[in-house]
């Protein structure tokens, strides 16, 4: 075995171990914590496959942003309440159960049609033409400037939407 | 002189990661006590000056000190968040140096050595990536201490930080569309073959000096901390070699700002007016411009020290000036005053530069001086809205309109 293929089995297993671990701890501080672990093995995982920008940007959004958020809320919003299991009655085990056979089932469709590997040298010759940056800027602001366009004006939306609603007097 | 075999490379990082970081963690100590040596000398006190001559060995009795004392964990306590927060505040204060190239590449019977740990292809964002993750050991610090001063500290901290990075990103955008890459050697290249990024981009360097001023959480944004309300803030419950950890993340952040500051505004470890140092290395790893020698990375490196040391001074001389603003100040000049205006500047420098390039002129100094005088218009405009007409009209606005004046107080 060689050191990526360590690399890889080490982060893909704290990736696994820390999501569960997630699911199962009781108190949403520590889910997030988890959470956290999952998103930098997922990003360790982006490395190993040369996907540097990817990796950068999952740390740098999911990691270091949006999950500081998740924990400033939970943070002001849990003060003082016991930390009940969100999923109550046997009805609801029942349909998270059968979410999970659906999203197994998916998985291994999705590992019988394993796409074709790129060219080994595309990546390689990418990085040194456009840089990690680059590689993922040129196509995103010329073949699908019009969906980043319209996607940066549904944010957009959704922004003022939230702050409009945040300002409303209750 | 080719690249290096890989033996060589293995044992040349190595040695890089070694001398690098034991360095880095000296000159840490070095300045809590030039911290402690500083304000006393802008109070007008002594300052340590009990251990050794002028108190030089203080930071070794300080870490004797910590390491002897009495850890204390608060009843109630999350033990391990408790324990993990300072280790996590600290993880990403010292690793972010990895990416900084401290000097000119350095000639060995091997072949050329890089002096700088990981040169690696995402550059900045592997230091926006860290940073990022620095407010977790606040936050965390604070939510584990079950206090209300640190849980308000740790809040005011993720609120703080977050606010702050989105200006800190924006205020970097408009030296990778000068620079057209990310990788921390190529930007200091540029601005050995053009000028010093500073000029080009004052107004950058001014938002980006604020908002790693809010990042580090150093006064006068030390709103996590601050002592007049919040006791100690996020570490109040902290003792010992904890509370030590989270006074070198925040030093140790302090010395990797005001490296980045010489890095990206200031040339890095460029000399100015002298070419001897633009060296640069082709991807074959034959040597571009002038040749590498010992004294010249040896120079190099003392000019890259001397910037640092000197954003140091300046880290620690705002602190001990400035009063600390009060929260929802800090708040509003993040997300009202920095984002706005970042948003408009980078609008403006990038139509400057389309327009530059419209004219036909080369990326150089001729470029980069249009830019700075662009960049001087909007600088003086920016001062002169920020300073509401109190230190340059002054009394003549007062006297002009006095009822307004006796309205506000």
């Amino acid at each position: 075995m060689d050191i990526s293929q360590l690399v890889f089995y080490t982060f893909a297993g704290l990736a696994v171990a820390s999501s569960v671990l997630m699911i199962t701890r009781r108190n949403p501080v520590y889910s997030v914590m988890y959470l956290v672990l999952t998103l930098f093995s997922v990003a360790a995982i982006f490395v190993l496959l040369e996907a540097h920008f990817l990796a950068a940007l999952q740390v740098v959004v999911y990691a270091g942003a949006i999950l500081v958020l998740f924990l400033f809320v939970i943070m002001l919003l849990n003060l003082g309440h016991e930390f009940d299991p969100d999923i109550r009655g046997k009805f609801w085990w029942v349909v998270g159960f059968g979410l999970g056979l659906v999203l197994f089932a998916e998985l291994f469709v999705l590992a019988r049609s394993v796409p074709e590997a790129p060219e080994s040298d595309l990546l390689a010759r990418l990085l040194a033409d456009q840089g990690a940056v680059g590689m993922v800027a040129e196509p995103l602001f010329e073949n699908y400037v019009i969906a980043v366009e319209v996607t940066g004006v549904l944010l957009l939306v959704a922004m003022v939407g939230s702050v409009v609603i945040a300002k409303r007097k209750v | 002189m080719g690249p290096l075999s890989t033996t060589a490379f293995i044992i040349s990082a190595v040695a890089k990661v070694l001398v690098i970081f034991v360095g880095w963690l000296i000159v840490v100590a070095g300045v809590t006590l030039a911290e402690r040596k500083i304000a006393a000398w802008i109070q007008d006190r002594s300052g340590p000056n009990r251990v050794g001559p002028w108190g030089i060995f203080q930071p070794i009795a300080d870490g004797i000190k910590n390491f002897a004392k009495e850890e204390h964990i608060p009843g109630g306590a999350s033990r391990w968040l408790f324990f993990l927060a300072p280790i996590i505040s600290m993880f990403p204060a010292f690793v972010v140096i990895a990416v900084i190239p401290v000097a000119a590449p350095l000639p060995t019977p091997w072949g050329l050595v890089e002096v700088i740990v990981a040169d690696l292809p995402i550059g900045f964002l592997f230091v926006m990536a860290l940073a990022s993750l620095g407010v977790y050991g606040l936050t965390l610090g604070g939510w584990a201490s079950n206090s209300k001063y640190s849980f308000l500290g740790g809040v005011r901290a993720s609120a703080q930080m977050i606010s702050y990075e989105v200006a800190l990103g924006l205020s970097l955008v408009p030296i990778f569309m000068l620079a057209g890459n990310v990788t921390l050697p190529e930007i200091v290249r540029q601005q050995q073959d053009a000028l010093w990024y500073v000029l080009p981009l004052m107004v950058g360097f001014l938002f980006f000096s604020v908002s790693y001023f809010a990042e580090t959480n150093r006064g006068p944004f030390d709103m996590p901390e601050a002592e007049s309300e919040l006791v100690y803030g996020f570490h109040t419950e902290y003792s010992a070699m904890r509370m030590a950890m989270f006074y070198l993340a925040e030093y140790a952040n302090m010395v990797t700002a005001s490296a980045l500051m010489a890095t990206f505004f200031f040339g890095g470890w460029d000399i100015p007016f002298w070419a001897g140092d633009n060296i640069g290395v082709a991807a074959d790893g034959s040597i571009i411009g002038a040749t590498p020698a010992w004294w010249v990375t040896l120079l190099t490196f003392a000019s890259f020290a001397a910037k640092t040391a000197f954003f140091i001074l300046v880290f620690i001389w705002v602190r001990w000036t400035i009063p600390r603003f009060r929260y929802d100040q800090v708040m509003a000049l993040g997300w009202k005053v920095l984002i706005p205006l970042l948003v408009v500047y980078i609008a403006v420098l990038g139509g400057a530069m389309l327009a530059l390039e419209a004219a036909g002129i080369e990326f150089g100094v001729r470029y980069a001086l249009s830019l700075a005088g662009i960049n001087l218009v909007l600088l003086l405009l920016i001062m002169f809205w920020l300073d509401r007409s109190r230190i340059v009209l002054g009394g003549a606005w007062r006297q002009a309109r006095p009822q307004q004046a006796r309205s506000r107080g």
